[in-house]
């Protein structure tokens, strides 16, 4: 692994510093810092509820007064900046900030419900904590409490107790502030002030799980856990999020081995202190269907065999076979990735190995070798936060990496210029105040070729970044033009994956042609190292069969044996290919954690750990390892690694360690590949494919994945399914209400929805409850579809 | 320095039926102050207005000339001039009357004002209830236009100007500054974080300058006739006149226009004395929001200064006031009603206390309080004032304190007796009967 700090690069310029002093310590912070912040460093907690780090002061709560010398009246810390010399007393050594703070809390309790007993938030709650560090003993209010109706819906996900707000509008500010999704808003005046959304706009917003993590009490809450579990009843766990390549740090609450729920935990190099719903609620997938015991295919039929018979059955019909290939979902780990490489060249001998069970293309894995595997941590979120410019090119932040979005939201508000180029200027663009470049699918190598000056220009400024997502593999000549923009600019290039697993398993060498660290296969001295570390004479030296080509000599008969890990025929393109592909192999041994269409073809099953069974690392897009532990430490599944090595062990082969820390040290022993890199490609711009109407498409955050299974209050937020067209094309059509699309495989039948999209292009949920394009249509961005106008 | 008497200005042609008219207006020497001010620099309308020492008659007394030097000049940014007409201050009746009878002094002080702070939009938020006022302000800034008053280069001095009339549509907090910077910008009426001042950062987050109406509508005066005329009323601290509007329990409520520092008694003189020859119970010289005063307060000037000694302030100079047959602990309930029904909700202790204190005030009308809350009372005021996020805590916070100084007595019989059985609030009704008086 190739991971090397960024450390030294650059060297930010000192704060011009003031010393203020609080409770008589004396204190040099950067000027500009708030007061409330400035005690914190000196261990001063001052009690606050609608203060936040990362939202605007709005000093809205008056909890955190405190005392001034020079100023008249208690002043609130969370608003008020130092200056030099500044005298501050807070609650500890001042009777008026003291005397403030409980004559707030104790109007804050006024028409605060004493339901803490029956309150989500009860053991966990700010104004409970509070009310007993900084309240009265006892109210003196007699009258009676202010109540509303509970709860309200603000989202089929987020429920709202409008009786325990306190309206410190932390929820307000988010939505407005980070989300950019204004939804929510106060409403009324006086003690009638409440949270509320307008009648016909729920809170849909991919974010509104923070709202409920950051809300000081009870008044928010989700349907997923509400009235679920009493906090001091759970065991947390610091994990990280396996649903996409941002790498949030996420803690996982677990009570009698099931998870209840999931926070966004603090990271402020990567998530801060944000999520998204996907990885705070899509969790229940982890316990449905799962493979539970070893099965092994026996007259047609799988049955559960033992763990020896079925690694004896596994292992034979491996050693029987005369070629082999191996397929790793792009959900592993790097660990296990690694192992599953290590395995296909020590083990089976094979270079056919690919993690890319997707649309995928040479040219993506030439620039994946050539370009990204193994390379050291450039560009990330603070990079981006900073940089000028930020091209994004087959890449929509806010459905395929949630918390890149809020960074370059982030970014933006601070004046970052983003362009993104593709088919439509989206929500979550105009959320970016970025600019469309726009390009028909399947023209976007030759857009970026011919990409205006002032954009190049743009892009040529120090700190300037492209992000690519993994949709490039999909557009012909794509990557090549993205590496000679790169190259003309200077820009820095980031590839920006979806999965989870996808960067480390690339690291790990999980792609045919490519070894540990960004090794060319094809190099010997590269070969020669890692063979000598793997303990083996030699390695494959010839690039083996990735990608399409892998699946479709499987179609051919040419792969005797198939290990797959992780894989989901319904992410391949070509859907039909997939699985004749499966079908054709002699011997399949699959590795997984779920039933799926693979387990129903395989010769082998092994049931294998997800991730809140095992410990391990994903690499994020950054190619910054996000390590997690093991939240259940009592789980008996194995990893994928463990199982890898005992599948060698019956076949009487020594593949090395295959425990996390094992696999870790093999890694770092390795580490990043010095030497010259596999070649770029250079592949010609595609043409645009002829046809009245062009797919544009991509997954949208919430939608018919797998791992989103069982959680329907999550699935009650996703956006609503539409063929989204520009203006002309609508009037083309006859702006009809419905639209049937139609594809080579079938046709959809979904609503007709007016954006900024390119003429010509119709943009269509990849895999959305009743719009599964690969299955329903037949279809991947860039191609021709006919649309007719529904009754 | 003349302190005594009426000194009509803003009011002195009001008999007149078409002083609304610009041709009305003009006919009593209107738009002479514009046509003097746009030959001149702005900054020697800043000056002679910091001169003249003219103080904003929206209650707070800042000094006019200053607030207008705090606008950053050549900064790049559009200026505006926004003018608080959201009159809405219980008590209060004066900047109503004068977009009423006398529109064009205030839209002649918004074209001077916004020339003096280099401001190309000036917008005027007048209080949504009153329509009657909406339309004469309108008609009167449709005449300045058609006249070539308001528009591209005034007067022909390269100067150009538009004006915007907007209604508030019913909150109170719409008269803090800020509240109304966010309900003119489209945004529910909350007050904002100071600093950034609207001088710096107001409305659309450029420099702006908020005005009173009243306060504008003296600038074509002292523009017009000096500040050597101007500082001839009042005293030196509070100089000029001032449109008093008196209510209450007088022979003849109204409008008065008189010297600063004039005495509450001369201008209940004028106002007719207390009805019946009764005599004056309580007093509140500017609007709800000011401590209350009582009768042995009657002959201390009306100045800002003064007031302030006295424990109470200005405020709007509107003063209410009451006699005998009021209840002070209904009054203090009613103000405090207001005060809760028009709290924004955006801090804790203004819409958490106004609640509380409400609930007590509402027990005590009805003989139900306790000896003990009388007190708690005090300490939740003192919990309010200085500790909300806005001024509307602060003067939600005084009639309480205010009135328990001088009538103390009244609340604690109020812990057995209503306020009904203490006061028949038939006598207090301005119909009511002498005999039930």
């Amino acid at each position: 692994m190739t991971i090397t700090s960024s450390a030294g690069s650059d060297i930010t310029p000192q704060a011009q510093l003031v010393t203020i002093v609080v409770d008589g310590v004396a204190i040099q912070i950067p000027k500009g810092t708030l007061v409330i912040r400035a005690a914190e460093l000196l261990g001063i907690e001052i009690p606050r509820f609608c203060d936040h780090p990362l939202l605007e002061p709005v000093a809205a709560c008056r909890m955190c007064l405190v005392d001034i010398e020079g100023v008249p009246k208690p002043q609130p810390a969370c608003a008020q900046v130092v200056s030099d010399g500044m005298q501050v007393r807070t609650q500890l050594t001042s009777p008026i900030a003291r005397d403030a703070q409980e004559g707030v809390m104790e109007f804050l309790l006024l028409n605060h419900p004493l339901d803490c007993p029956v309150c989500d938030k009860g053991g966990e709650c700010p104004l409970q904590n509070q009310a007993m560090s900084a309240g009265r003993p006892e109210s003196r209010f007699e009258g009676e409490k202010r109540t509303f109706p509970k709860p309200i819906n603000v989202s089929a996900q987020i429920l709202l107790d409008r009786e325990r707000c306190v309206s410190c509008a932390r929820c307000t500010r988010f939505a407005e502030q980070i989300a950019g999704d204004p939804m929510l808003e106060l409403l009324e005046r006086g003690v009638r002030q409440q949270v509320g959304t307008a009648a016909d706009q729920p809170f849909d917003s991919y974010f509104s799980g923070n709202t409920v993590q950051i809300c000081p009490v009870g008044a928010l809450t989700s349907a997923a856990y509400r009235f679920r579990s009493r906090p001091f009843d759970l065991v947390s766990v610091p994990t990280t999020c396996e649903h996409c390549a941002s790498g949030c740090s996420l803690r996982t609450d677990h009570r009698r081995g099931t998870v209840t729920r999931r926070l966004a935990w603090d990271e402020p190099a990567v998530n801060e202190e944000w999520n998204c719903d996907k990885g705070r609620f899509a969790f229940t997938y982890q316990e449905l269907g799962r493979v539970e015991t070893p099965l092994i295919r026996e007259d047609g039929q799988l049955r559960v065999a033992s763990w020896p018979e079925a690694l004896d059955f596994a292992a034979r019909g491996l050693a029987a076979a005369s070629s082999h290939g191996v397929l790793v979902g792009g959900r592993s780990t790097i660990e296990d990735a690694y192992a599953y490489a290590r395995f296909a060249r020590v083990a089976l001998k094979t270079d056919n190995i690919d993690f890319r069970v997707r649309d995928s293309s040479d040219e993506e894995a030439q620039f994946l070798r050539s370009s990204v595997a193994g390379t050291a941590v450039r560009t990330t979120y603070e990079t981006l936060e900073k940089a000028p410019v930020v091209v994004l090119i087959a890449f929509e932040p806010e459905d395929e990496s949630p918390i890149v979005f809020l960074r370059l939201r982030k970014a933006a508000r601070g004046g970052t210029r983003i362009y993104s180029v593709g088919a439509a200027a989206t929500r979550g663009l105009a959320k970016m105040r970025g600019t469309l470049i726009p390009a028909k699918p399947g023209a976007e190598a030759a857009v970026l070729a011919e990409l205006a000056e002032h954009v190049r220009v743009d892009l040529s400024t120090p700190g300037a970044v492209i992000m690519v997502g993994e949709r490039i593999a999909g557009v012909e000549g794509g990557a090549t033009a993205v590496l000679e923009l790169a190259r003309a600019t200077g820009a820095a290039l980031t590839w920006v994956p979806r999965r989870a697993g996808e960067r480390g398993a690339l690291d790990a060498g999980a792609l045919a042609g490519l070894l540990p660290g960004g090794r060319p296969l094809t190099d010997d001295s590269a070969r020669g190292a890692v063979a000598a570390a793997w303990g083996v004479d030699s390695l494959p030296a010839t690039v083996g069969l990735a990608g399409t080509a892998l699946l479709t000599a499987a179609r051919d008969g040419a792969i005797g044996a198939l290990i797959t890990a992780g894989v989901e025929l319904a992410d391949l393109p070509d859907q039909i290919l997939g699985r004749t592909a499966i079908e054709a192999v002699g011997f399949v041994v699959a590795l997984e954690n779920h039933h799926s269409a693979v387990t129903e073809l395989a010769d082998v099953v092994f049931p294998v750990a997800v991730v809140t069974e095992k410990s391990g690392t994903f690499i994020n897009w950054e190619g910054r390892p996000r390590p997690f532990a093991q939240a259940f430490k009592d789980a008996l599944v194995m990893s994928d690694a463990v199982v890898l090595g005992m599948l060698a062990s019956a076949m009487n082969i020594v593949v090395g360690a295959s425990d996390v820390a094992g696999i870790r040290r093999e890694l770092g022993a390795l580490g990043a590949w010095p030497g010259p890199r596999a070649e770029q490609p250079s592949s010609p711009a595609g043409q645009v494919v002829q046809g009245a109407y062009l797919v544009a498409t991509w997954r949208e955050l919430i939608d018919s994945g797998v791992m989103q299974e069982g959680e329907p209050y999550l699935a009650a937020t996703a956006h609503a399914v539409a063929a989204t067209v520009s203006v002309t094309t609508a009037g083309a059509l006859g702006n009809p209400e419905l639209v049937t699309v139609t594809g080579p495989l079938g046709s959809v039948t979904v609503s007709l929805q007016i954006g900024d999209v390119v003429d010509g292009v119709v943009c269509l949920p990849l895999n959305s409850p009743g719009c599964a394009l690969y299955r329903d249509l037949g279809v991947r961005s860039g191609q021709a579809v006919t649309i007719e106008g529904a009754v | 320095m003349i302190t005594s008497g009426l000194t009509p200005v803003i009011t002195e042609h009001w008999d007149k039926p078409d002083l609304y008219t610009i041709e009305g207006y003009r006919r009593v020497g209107g738009y002479q102050g514009l046509a003097t001010a746009i030959k001149m620099d702005p900054d020697a309308i800043i000056g002679q207005i910091k001169d003249s020492g003219l103080r904003g008659r929206g209650g707070a007394g800042f000094p006019t000339g200053m607030k207008w030097g705090f606008v950053p000049q050549n900064d790049g940014k559009p200026h505006y001039l926004v003018v608080n007409a959201d009159e809405s201050e219980p008590g209060a009746c004066k900047d109503i009357p004068i977009m009423l009878a006398n529109p064009h002094a205030l839209v002649e002080g918004v074209i001077i004002a916004s020339y003096a702070i280099r401001a190309s939009h000036a917008f005027i938020y007048i209080r949504g209830e009153v329509p009657h006022a909406i339309r004469k302000v309108a008609y009167a800034v449709e005449q300045a236009r058609a006249s070539g008053l308001i528009g591209e280069n005034i007067l022909g001095s390269g100067f150009s100007l538009d004006v915007v009339i907007h209604s508030g549509a019913g909150a109170y907090i719409c008269g803090e500054e800020t509240a109304l910077l966010d309900s003119l910008e489209g945004y529910r009426g909350q007050p904002r974080l100071k600093p950034p001042f609207p001088a710096v950062a107001g409305l659309y987050a450029s420099p702006t300058v908020i005005n009173n109406a009243e306060t504008i509508a003296n600038i074509p005066y002292i523009v017009d006739r000096g500040v050597p005329w101007f500082r001839q009323f009042g005293t030196e601290k509070s100089p000029g006149f001032k449109v008093f509007s008196i209510s209450g329990h007088v022979v003849r409520p109204g409008i008065y226009e008189a010297p600063l520092g004039i005495t509450m008694s001369e201008l209940l003189d004028y106002a007719g004395g207390i009805r019946g020859g009764g005599e004056v119970k309580f007093w509140l010289p500017g609007g709800s929001s000011v401590p209350m005063l009582t009768a042995e307060h009657l002959d201390i000037p009306l100045t800002y200064e003064d007031m302030a000694a006295a424990g109470t302030m200005l405020g709007t100079g509107t003063p209410m006031l009451f006699d005998n047959t009021v209840s002070v602990v209904k009054a203090v309930t009613r103000w405090l009603d207001f005060y809760k029904h028009e709290s924004c909700g955006k801090c804790t202790p203004c819409r958490e206390g106004t609640y509380w204190i409400t609930g007590v005030l509402e027990k005590f009308e009805h003989g139900r309080g306790s000896a003990a809350e009388v007190d708690t009372l005090v300490n939740l005021c003192s919990q309010i004032a200085g500790r909300s996020f806005c001024a509307l805590g602060d003067a939600a916070a005084t009639p309480y304190p205010a009135a328990l100084k001088y009538f103390r007595a009244e609340f604690e019989a109020a812990t057995s007796t209503s306020a009904d059985a203490q006061f028949d609030p038939v006598a207090s009704y301005v119909f009511a009967e002498a005999a039930t008086r």
